[in-house]
């Protein structure tokens, strides 16, 4: 069903290409990249170039050969393409060039707001937005006489409300795995306390502090509605408890919006009572709970001024406005100009307009993430509390940082 | 075979391993004493979409250069890296050490430091794995070497498979059989009459799922060493035993298993040096927040959205020693035999 998919889009997209703008590049490109729908669109439109050979490596995978794949000269890849907090490895080690004069000589069809522009130069082009936001079924919560919850708190309450009248027994869905998926539930709750990771201008670590505390204790409340296996479930496990229809409220990423009830096998009433909402608030706060990323692309600096030059044209034109079709359109919110937003980005439009705080694009961020999905387990499981909790994060942070130069 | 013309014989064998064994650890080693330069840190004007632009801070790239030319290896940390928390953590021992006033105290603290709490888990699966390794793969040899000729080929087969099956698909066939709505898993529930009872929410029963695991991968491989061992046993020993008149355990007992001792301490030389560096298990079943090893640390290290090169060296330069130290009984062992044998 997906591969039919991705090969229905590959195909629909070389005959828009094909319909519209030739696309003539003269080096090689070759692009290293996530795999998810979205992404797959943008590889199939850049291979559509003719004139040299496109290679891409859509990989689940790819932070894991990015870095290497774009170091020495040449470099494997041309391209990376990556997101708010996987930017910041290849800015770290120096390996992608600005593309101010690029965009100036091809970048006609990109609009000013999807360039990534970092002290004054554009290091990449972001083509989709994604941020998380609450999915719900909105038969349970008319069968349990509760409102849409706006703020976790009544998330919390709606939750009780479903399990009391015996209608779920674990309400409450979280990609909770230890890991980058616990540490990043940590980090939009923390944020919607008003929390904020670092001593401001320092790569001093900040997370032990009231804003920390009351995000520990309400993850831990939440999770109480959870499946108890919850420290091993990630996005896709959550998902498929959504779509078991074992799950009624869930905070979970605006990409997998439009495939939540498309996948095969998904039960009728969940397809039927499935339904999106604006990210929540938490502890009073007007700031919601979540963070908002951008999904771009990047060039390599290891690479010759041709092969800059064709990566940059293939990739223009794997994001150029004819590619959003029926097929594309609902993959992603894309930043692309002229694209309208379908039902399923709704949630990701609502969380931008809440002014939604950006994923950090700290260096030392991706230390700090490490830390607390190392460390945070042992509060939700009851084994200390949650100033220990966010002491050891604290103290892994600084091992960690003292180790890559970010600390003394 | 005198010790010139082992030499000589040994001399390829020698040369291979130290390109491909010795060089490499002491490359290990060489990352392991260095870490990344001090950051250069700036502050900087960012602009994404949706956000417009913020002042975040950054690392100054031409400050960064210019030290990495300079110094292509990094900064010389010495033992620093060995000795931070993510490793031996020494500072927080002392002071562990120093204010803790009951035992309790203390272990609860060591425990919490990453490094002591993975060798927990690491020692206790190694030293319950590795005997019942030894003593299900004799149970097998022995079972299958019993059977009639025409069944033995297929139960040799059967017993193989788990050794066949990837680590990692072998974990997650299981991880997926003892989730709360699995086979194992839902099983429980029953048989426990709790519909809250999870496996994977407690640390101690994800434990032992986990030497389940290990035990079940590494079976076969005993059983097939000792399957070929007994093929060798002298028939003349056994009948002379049955002759007077030892029973099947006291037979077991004083012909095959000495027979098969040095069959024993190779497996469990294996044994131990694999079970110390357990990982597939601890991600297929997702369990890090139960179990750690130091293998996954390095795996964790490497993997992170920023990678920590030196911490990952230091983590491997502690597991080859730990695998010394655990394998030094039976190399000991090895060269009293081998001076005895001259």
């Amino acid at each position: 069903m997906f591969l039919k998919k991705v090969a229905l889009v590959s195909a629909m997209a070389l005959m828009g290409g094909q319909a519209f703008a030739a696309c003539e590049i003269s080096a090689r490109v070759n692009i290293v990249g996530n795999e998810f729908a979205a992404i797959q669109a943008v590889g199939a439109g850049a291979q559509e170039c003719t004139g040299a050979e496109v290679n891409t490596n859509l990989t689940a995978n790819h932070n894991e050969i990015n870095l290497e794949g774009m170091s020495g000269n040449p470099s494997e890849y041309t391209s990376a393409i990556v997101a708010n907090s996987s930017i910041v490895k290849l800015m770290n080690d120096d390996v992608i060039r600005p593309l101010d004069d690029l965009v100036a000589k091809h970048g006609g069809g990109l609009t000013k707001g999807q360039l990534i522009t970092i002290d004054g130069k554009v290091m990449a082009v972001a083509f989709m937005a994604n941020a998380q936001h609450l999915m719900y079924r909105k038969d349970i919560l008319e069968q349990a006489g509760v409102d849409v919850p706006t703020t976790y708190e009544e998330m919390l309450d709606a939750a009780k409300s479903i399990r009391e009248q015996g209608i779920l027994e674990n309400p409450v869905g979280g990609a909770y795995a230890a890991g980058w998926n616990l540490g990043q539930e940590f980090n939009n709750i923390f944020l919607g306390y008003g929390g904020s990771f670092f001593k401001p201008g320092t790569a001093e670590p900040n997370v032990n502090t009231e804003a920390g505390v009351n995000a520990l204790n309400l993850m831990k409340a939440l999770t109480e509605y959870m499946n108890p296996d919850f420290l091993t479930h990630d996005s896709n496990a959550t998902n498929a408890e959504y779509r078991a229809g074992n799950v009624a409220l869930l905070n979970m990423w605006g990409s997998r919006a439009s495939q939540q009830i498309t996948t095969e096998g998904v039960l009728e009433e969940v397809v039927n009572g499935h339904a999106i909402a604006a990210p929540m608030t938490v502890g009073g706060g007007t700031t919601p709970a979540s963070t908002l990323w951008w999904d771009g692309w990047t060039v390599g600096k290891g690479i010759s001024d041709e092969e800059a030059e064709a990566t940059f044209v293939a990739l223009t034109h794997g994001i150029r406005p004819e590619m959003l079709n029926e097929e594309t359109s609902p993959l992603a919110v894309w930043l692309i100009d002229g694209y309208q937003p379908t039902e399923a980005s709704q949630g990701v439009f609502a969380a931008a307009q809440m002014s939604t705080p950006p994923y950090p694009m700290l260096p030392f961020m991706g230390l700090m993430h490490s830390a607390l999905g190392n460390e945070l387990a042992d509060f939700l499981q009851g084994k200390e509390s949650a100033e220990q909790a966010l002491a050891d994060v604290e103290a892994a942070y600084i091992a960690a940082a003292k180790e890559k130069g970010f600390l003394e | 075979m005198r010790h010139k013309t082992f030499l000589w014989f040994f001399l390829p064998t020698g040369l291979a391993m130290l390109l491909f064994i010795a060089l490499p650890i002491v490359s290990v080693v060489i990352q392991s004493i260095f870490a990344p330069h001090e950051a250069v840190l700036i502050e900087v004007e960012n602009c994404t979409p949706l956000v417009g632009c913020t002042t975040d801070t950054s690392i100054d790239q031409e400050a960064t250069r210019e030290l990495r030319e300079a110094k292509p290896l990094g900064r010389f940390v010495g033992l620093d890296i060995y000795l931070d928390r993510g490793h031996l953590a020494i500072t927080e021992l002392k002071e562990n050490w120093a204010t803790s006033e009951t035992w309790g105290g203390f272990w609860d603290r060591l425990f919490n430091l990453p490094l002591y709490r993975a060798l927990a888990f690491t020692l206790t699966f190694t030293f319950v794995v590795t005997p019942l390794t030894l003593v299900l793969g004799l149970v097998i040899a022995l079972a299958v070497n019993s059977l009639h000729r025409h069944l033995k080929g297929l139960m040799i087969f059967f017993s193989l498979l788990p050794m066949i099956v990837t680590p990692l698909i072998g974990s997650m066939i299981l991880f997926w059989m003892i989730d709360s709505r699995g086979i194992i898993g839902s099983a429980l529930i029953g048989l426990a009459g709790d519909p809250d009872f999870s496996l994977k929410a407690s640390t101690g029963l994800m434990w032992v799922a986990l030497m389940v695991y290990g035990l079940w991968h590494a079976a076969p491989f005993a059983f097939v060493v000792f399957y070929a061992g007994l093929q060798t046993l002298p028939t003349d020993q056994l009948e002379a035993a049955q002759i007077d008149g030892a029973t099947r355990w006291q037979q077991v007992k004083y012909v095959i298993v000495p027979h098969l001792m040095p069959l024993v301490t190779f497996v469990a030389l294996i044994q131990l040096m694999d079970n110390f560096k357990v990982f597939e298990p601890i991600v297929g079943f997702s369990a890090s927040a139960h179990a750690t090893s130091l293998s996954w640390f390095i795996f964790n290290d490497l993997g992170g959205e920023t990678r920590q090169l030196s911490s990952a060296s230091a983590t491997s330069v502690i597991t080859i020693i730990g695998v010394a130290i655990l394998l030094s009984p039976v190399l000991v062992r090895t060269w009293r035999d081998f001076k005895g044998a001259r």
